[in-house]
């Protein structure tokens, strides 16, 4: 389940982190309009990012995150194939993580 | 196809274990600290008391990038930038439901930068919020919003 679409470049002794994941993020308060029923409530709690295996982002997010979720963030350091995992987990214990290299 | 599932979750979940018993993960990466209480708080009081953040004096060195009007209130780019390093980022829309959209936990190499996309209901504040110092920072920038992104 390729959920998330990582960027990550080096430039300048900075690498810039852009990330994509398709997650429908339902904040349990919409609901459906054939049956009216609330749909339950679905997103992503946690987002963590590491660099070579030190943590330099960790991100809580709630309902109120758009679908789909962008996240972009700057990291100091960081160099040409570096090794950078993003995951997440939702509210329903579901997970997913990438693993990619610097480029 | 559901069977496989159940043992990969089954070893996932061991694994993780055995590594948090071993002191592999540090305690951050254990869902239990997901600020839920500020997550669900009704107000801004509220959220910005339970997520450690009230009291925050105004700032000028953050900076808020956000549309002045957003057609699209189920989608509101938000980028937050400042000159103080930055503890944390909190991203926050006053008149939500549950003002607390996103808090962004930067490590020392991470930079005073965080940009993501929120939903808002209403026209309303936008407050970010800087941890600096274990002292909170605050800046707020207006958002119109014509299409509501928080109902059906």
């Amino acid at each position: 389940m390729a959920s998330i679409k990582l960027k990550a470049k080096s430039k300048n002794g900075v690498t810039s982190v852009k990330a994509l994941i398709n997650h429908p993020m339902e904040t349990g308060l919409r609901k459906d309009k054939k049956t009216g029923e609330k749909i339950p409530a679905h997103f992503i709690q946690e987002v963590t990012c590491d660099l070579n295996g030190e943590r330099v982002m960790t991100a809580y997010w709630g309902g109120s995150v758009s679908k789909n979720p962008y996240v972009a963030f700057n990291i100091d350091g960081g160099a040409k194939g570096d090794a950078i995992t993003l995951a997440w987990v939702d509210n329903k214990g579901e997970k997913d993580s990438v693993e990619d290299k610097v480029d | 196809m559901s069977m496989k599932r159940r043992t990969f979750l089954k070893g996932t979940v061991a694994a993780v274990g055995v590594a948090a018993a071993a002191g592999l993960l540090s305690p951050r990466a254990v869902l239990a600290d997901w600020p839920k209480a500020a997550f669900d708080a009704k107000s801004m009081d509220d959220a910005t008391a339970a997520a450690g953040l009230s009291g925050f004096e105004h700032s000028d060195d953050i900076e808020i990038k956000a549309p002045d009007i957003a057609e699209n209130g189920a989608v509101v780019p938000i980028s937050v930038t400042s000159g103080m390093k930055a503890e944390s980022i909190s991203i926050l829309a006053s008149a939500n439901g549950t003002p607390m959209a996103a808090t962004f936990e930067l490590g020392a190499k991470a930079q005073s930068f965080v940009s993501v996309r929120i939903k808002m209901g209403k026209t309303s504040d936008v407050f970010a919020i800087v941890k600096s110092g274990g002292k909170a920072y605050a800046n707020k920038k207006q958002v119109k919003v014509t299409i509501g992104g928080c109902g059906g």
